[in-house]
């Protein structure tokens, strides 16, 4: 068979999905974030909510995101966007609204408005993303970072005498009652990917219940403050990340 | 029966981190030795005849560069 042959539109099997902009991302080649950003048009896409959708971007590498997502954005001071995500979801109850945050917005410095917003059930789905470092500001670490892992403001590892232990901030919200789905992902593999992109769905499906808070927490990368390739990046998630942020569901509506 | 893919590359958009080329079932995939404007390595197809268009490799990219099809045969 030709080129020619199979290249039809009855053919496509995938393609870019039109609710991202034409832009190039800025991200680092391999980063996370444009998977997950990837992943949450293609979800907004398939529910056919583009009109009716409105991101928080937060302060981190992905403070631009509203450059890539051709759908109605705010920028939240660094951690509000929970509070932001509540005023906007409350003015407007029929509109699909979702936090975007890394973790040193929503695990460090926007600690308060995370909780809060998920204590009192806000409609809304939160997305965060953990790389278990500030990756923005050059590599420090975050309350994420394990123990062990070298970090610019580490730079001999964590440790718990000097630095405490880091934070399973989705355990911890998971034990709160306005939440009502909570899900650890990753998407360092096809298969976690498509995982992935299914629990954003339910994530953004469960808006439509009115029952709290969806969480999706996605275990991801940070290949340049790593200081490793992409692809090496990937595989010390696996072997490290992962121990410690099991994946899987923390809380979903039958559980 | 079985199925031939092929990929549409958007090789200006791509930037060379290679994570795709390991997901390849058939090894279909290479970063090329020419760069794109940006300077990177682009995705390039070198044994176009074993893809399967299971799109594996456009599931993984960071930036939506690869376009799939796949056709019955
Ligand atoms: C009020 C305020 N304090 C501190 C900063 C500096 N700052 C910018 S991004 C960032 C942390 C970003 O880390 P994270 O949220 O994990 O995002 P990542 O870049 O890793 O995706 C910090 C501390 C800021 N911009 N504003
Ligand atoms: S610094 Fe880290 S988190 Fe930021 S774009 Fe680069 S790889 Fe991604
Ligand atoms: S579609 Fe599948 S077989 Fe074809 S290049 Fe991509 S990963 Fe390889
Ligand atoms: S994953 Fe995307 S950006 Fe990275 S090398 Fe492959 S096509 Fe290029
Ligand atoms: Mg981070």
């Amino acid at each position: 068979m030709t080129r020619e042959e199979i290249i039809k539109p009855e053919n496509l099997v995938y393609r870019r999905t039109p609710v991202l902009t034409d832009n190039i991302m800025h991200y680092c080649p391999g980063c996370g974030h444009g998977t997950i950003h990837r992943l949450i048009a293609e979800v907004i896409e398939e529910m056919g909510i583009q009109d009716k959708t409105i991101g928080i971007s937060p302060v981190g590498c992905s403070v631009l995101a509203y450059n890539y997502f051709d759908v109605d954005f705010v920028e939240a001071a660094h951690g509000r966007a929970p509070a932001c995500g509540t005023a906007i979801k409350r003015l407007n109850p029929d509109k699909y609204v979702f936090t975007y945050q890394g973790d040193g917005d929503l695990a460090a410095i926007g600690t308060a408005e995370t909780i809060h917003a998920c204590n009192r059930g806000e409609n809304i789905t939160m997305i965060f993303v953990n790389n278990a470092i500030y990756g923005m500001t050059g590599g420090q670490m975050a309350p994420t970072t394990l123990l062990g892992m070298k970090t610019a403001t580490c730079p001999y590892g964590r440790t718990v005498e000097a630095n405490g232990y880091p934070l399973k901030i989705t355990e911890l919200i998971a034990q709160l009652p306005g939440t009502y789905y909570v899900t650890r992902q990753a998407v360092f593999t096809p298969a976690h990917v498509r995982k992935c992109k299914k629990a954003i769905r339910q994530a953004f499906e469960n808006q439509n219940l009115k029952k709290g808070v969806s969480f999706v927490e996605v275990v991801s990368n940070c290949n340049s403050n790593w200081k490793m390739t992409a692809t090496k990046a990937n595989q010390w998630l696996e072997e490290n990340m992962l121990p410690f942020y099991p994946l899987g569901d923390l809380k979903t509506p039958e559980k | 029966m079985a199925f031939q893919g092929t990929l549409v590359i958007d090789t200006e958009k791509c930037k060379g981190c290679g994570v795709c080329v390991e997901t390849c079932p058939n090894k279909v995939i290479a970063l090329s030795k020419k760069v794109n404007k940006k300077g990177y390595n682009y995705l390039e197809m070198v044994k176009e005849e074993a893809c399967i268009g299971c799109a594996n490799c456009a599931v993984i990219c960071p930036d939506g560069v690869i376009e799939v099809y796949r056709a019955k045969y």
